[in-house]
């Protein structure tokens, strides 16, 4: 080993720097291989992190017993079709058991030009958490409070303030419905759903926005604040989905009206000791009034990658398919450039070098490029997570910053040298059958 | 001194496939003897070479080169032996185009811990060669591929005589040299050797340089299979 070390490595890599400009793309191609595999997996990770830190805080999500991804999906990430709602009383009974600690309800359906309408009450912005154990920030004016005063109130989050150009003070009426996206409501498409027909506007209650979020990265980003009572306010004079006709009830006279939801989508609880879920949960799924069921974010979590584990895995394979190209690419160069080096393995083996010496210098080889373009591409990773990370989690939520290999990640690295070093042989043999062959004198 | 003859053949047959290349009754070259052995091309010369280089290996015979019987070594102590006590000089392309003058001249103290030793300080050792070679100090740092070929050639001869080897092999080493180089070249050459007292044997197909050789002798002497 000492010999190898001594003159072999020296000399492989004086080898591949006199052929540097030919090498130097073929590690390229590792390096931006092993960045994509790296950054594949990274984002894998991210993704999961991103759903997990938006419900951080959250114990237990209840709702009307249905399937336990829609409820969760719906009723925190806003995806997805809605489930049923539960009655406000089942939601208020279980806000009261001793062991939660505080509870928001939530309930969507409405929209504004295509952002979701979350209708829930200051609790909300008191105790939801997202990310590493935050509470939601106000950039601009304030946050929503449970009062008469307030029943107009909106609070945007940060991307629909953006976007939509509004700042404290704007007005903005809300559509009955999920909405659709705001380029397809120009041509008038909104009103061929079947329950948003003419009229279907609440522009007759217009909202006034009270306060602006600060970016989470999360589905809160996307979302238009309203009271719970607001949310009855604007549908008064409704049915089924539907303007009653001849009915019209003035945004003055609404307060004279009992403004007690009648049933919320779902409520998000925390609970005093997380040690109680398992009882609280137990409650929930036993309620007598009500068909209630109470589901851990995790365990709906780790429904929806099971789901969507076949996608993972296709990305993995293809990433991994990009590095077997560039490897590919690097055996196929150093055999391409074998029959110029004939003459210098010659004069290698007059000078005493033995057939497994040329084996072993033409494997270094390959293992020195596989590992170059594999220290490249972490490099490169990591001024990508330098330059975009900080961007990326303001925007996306994800956490893609610059970060030491984690020892998932140093295995990757590890399979990709050790196919590189298996790669490598495959010259290391051609040469030493060459060098076994030519002798002295190679026959070019 | 070596009281062992530098080479010793006897009965030796070697082929390529089934057409005999040579067959040798008896061949000998003593300790620090210069020989200059020449032949038509094809006449078998490439084919001893690698047989005395330990690359070859004869179907029969008796092949003694510094008192080793090389039949009798293992491929890789053959490359050990061939490390260790043998300079071999070619035609042309003698050195790694990479590497620099001094760094190709040093090569083979890479490959034997036996020639660092006797070299002594190889850095010394290798510029003294330099010298005695006449190859001018500022041409020392560059690339081998810069030289001229009479250049390259004084380079491989230097690099062949390093750490003293006690068998130095010349294949057609002035061939690519104009008349006036190949006898400057004859003379540093055999000089050097004289003084690393190492034996020589000096392959070409041109007659005109055996003059300068205490001993001179055809390839077809001595092979008994004719071409």
């Amino acid at each position: 080993m000492s010999r190898v070390a001594s003159h072999l490595i020296p000399l492989a890599a004086q080898s591949a720097w006199n052929r540097r400009a030919t090498l130097a793309l073929t590690v390229l191609a590792i390096a931006l291989s092993v960045c994509l595999l790296l950054g594949v997996e990274r984002l894998r990770l991210a993704v999961r992190a991103g759903f997990a830190q938006t419900v951080s805080g959250a114990d237990l999500i209840v709702g009307a017993r249905g399937s336990p991804l829609q409820l969760v999906l719906h009723s925190v990430f806003h995806l997805g079709d809605a489930p049923p709602g539960m009655s406000w009383e089942s939601a208020q009974a279980i806000a009261h058991h001793p062991a939660v600690a505080w509870s928001i309800p939530v309930s969507l359906g409405d929209s504004h030009r295509g952002y979701p309408v979350l209708a829930t009450t200051s609790a909300y912005f008191a105790h939801f958490r997202h990310g590493d154990d935050q509470t939601l920030r106000v950039v601009r004016g304030r946050t929503l409070r449970d009062a008469q005063t307030d029943l107009f109130a909106a609070v945007l989050g940060a991307e629909v303030a953006e976007a939509l150009g509004y700042d404290v003070g704007s007005q903005l009426a809300l559509s009955h419905g999920e909405g659709m996206p705001e380029s397809e409501q120009e041509y008038g498409h909104e009103h061929e759903h079947e329950h948003e027909h003419e009229g279907a506007d609440h522009a007759d209650k217009p909202f006034t926005v009270v306060g602006i979020l600060a970016r989470t990265g999360t589905p809160v980003d996307r979302s238009v604040h309203v009271n719970l009572s607001a949310m009855e306010a604007i549908h008064l004079d409704w049915q089924g989905g539907t303007h009653l006709p001849g009915m019209a009830i003035p945004a003055e006279f609404v307060s004279r009206f009992d403004l007690t939801p009648k049933q919320v989508t779902g409520i998000i609880v925390g609970l005093k000791s997380r040690a109680a879920v398992f009882v609280l949960q137990r409650h929930v799924n036993a309620y007598r009034d009500e068909a209630l069921m109470g589901v851990l974010p995790g365990v709906a979590l780790a429904q929806l990658w099971q789901m969507a584990g076949v996608g993972e895995s296709a990305l993995m394979v293809l990433s991994a398919l990009v590095v077997a190209v560039g490897l590919a690419g690097l055996v196929a160069v150093i055999l391409a450039g074998l029959n110029e080096r004939r003459r210098e393995l010659a004069i290698l083996r007059a000078i005493g070098a033995s057939p497994a010496d040329v084996f072993v210098l033409l494997s270094l080889e390959g293992l020195g490029l596989t590992l170059a373009g594999v220290a490249l591409g972490f490099a490169l990773l990591t001024a990508l997570g330098l330059a975009a990370g900080p961007w990326i989690a303001a925007h996306y939520g994800l956490g893609l910053n610059a970060a030491l290999p984690t020892v998932s990640e140093g295995l990757l690295l590890a399979a990709v040298v050790g196919v590189g070093l298996l790669a490598s042989l495959l010259p290391g043999w051609r040469a030493y059958r060459l060098s076994l062959a030519d002798g002295l004198t190679p026959r070019t | 001194m070596h009281t062992e003859p530098a080479i010793r053949l006897a009965d030796l047959r070697f082929a390529w496939k089934d057409s005999p290349c040579l067959d040798i009754a008896a061949f000998e070259v003593a300790a620090g003897e210069q020989l200059f052995l020449h032949g038509p091309s094809g006449s078998g010369k490439s084919t001893l070479l690698n047989l005395l280089a330990g690359v070859l290996m004869p179907q029969v015979g008796t092949l003694t080169v510094l008192g080793a019987s090389l039949p009798r070594l293992s491929g890789p102590a053959r490359d050990r032996f061939r490390a260790d006590h043998l300079g071999l000089i070619f035609q042309q392309f003698n050195l790694i185009p990479y590497l620099s003058v001094l760094d190709n001249v040093l090569l083979p103290c890479r490959f034997s811990a036996r020639r660092r030793q006797r070299a002594i300080q190889p850095r010394t050792a290798a510029e003294r060669l330099l010298q005695q070679l006449d190859m001018d100090e500022t041409l020392w740092q560059r690339p081998a591929s810069a030289l001229s070929v009479g250049q390259q050639q004084r380079v491989a001869a230097a690099r062949a005589l390093i750490g003293g080897p006690e068998l130095v092999i010349a294949d057609e080493p002035t061939s690519a040299l104009d008349a006036e180089r190949q006898s400057a070249f004859l003379d540093l050459l055999t000089c050097a050797c004289h003084e690393a007292g190492a034996a020589l044997v000096f392959v070409s197909h041109d007659r005109r340089l055996a003059g300068r050789f205490a001993r001179d002798m055809a390839l077809g002497e001595i092979n008994r299979v004719r071409s």
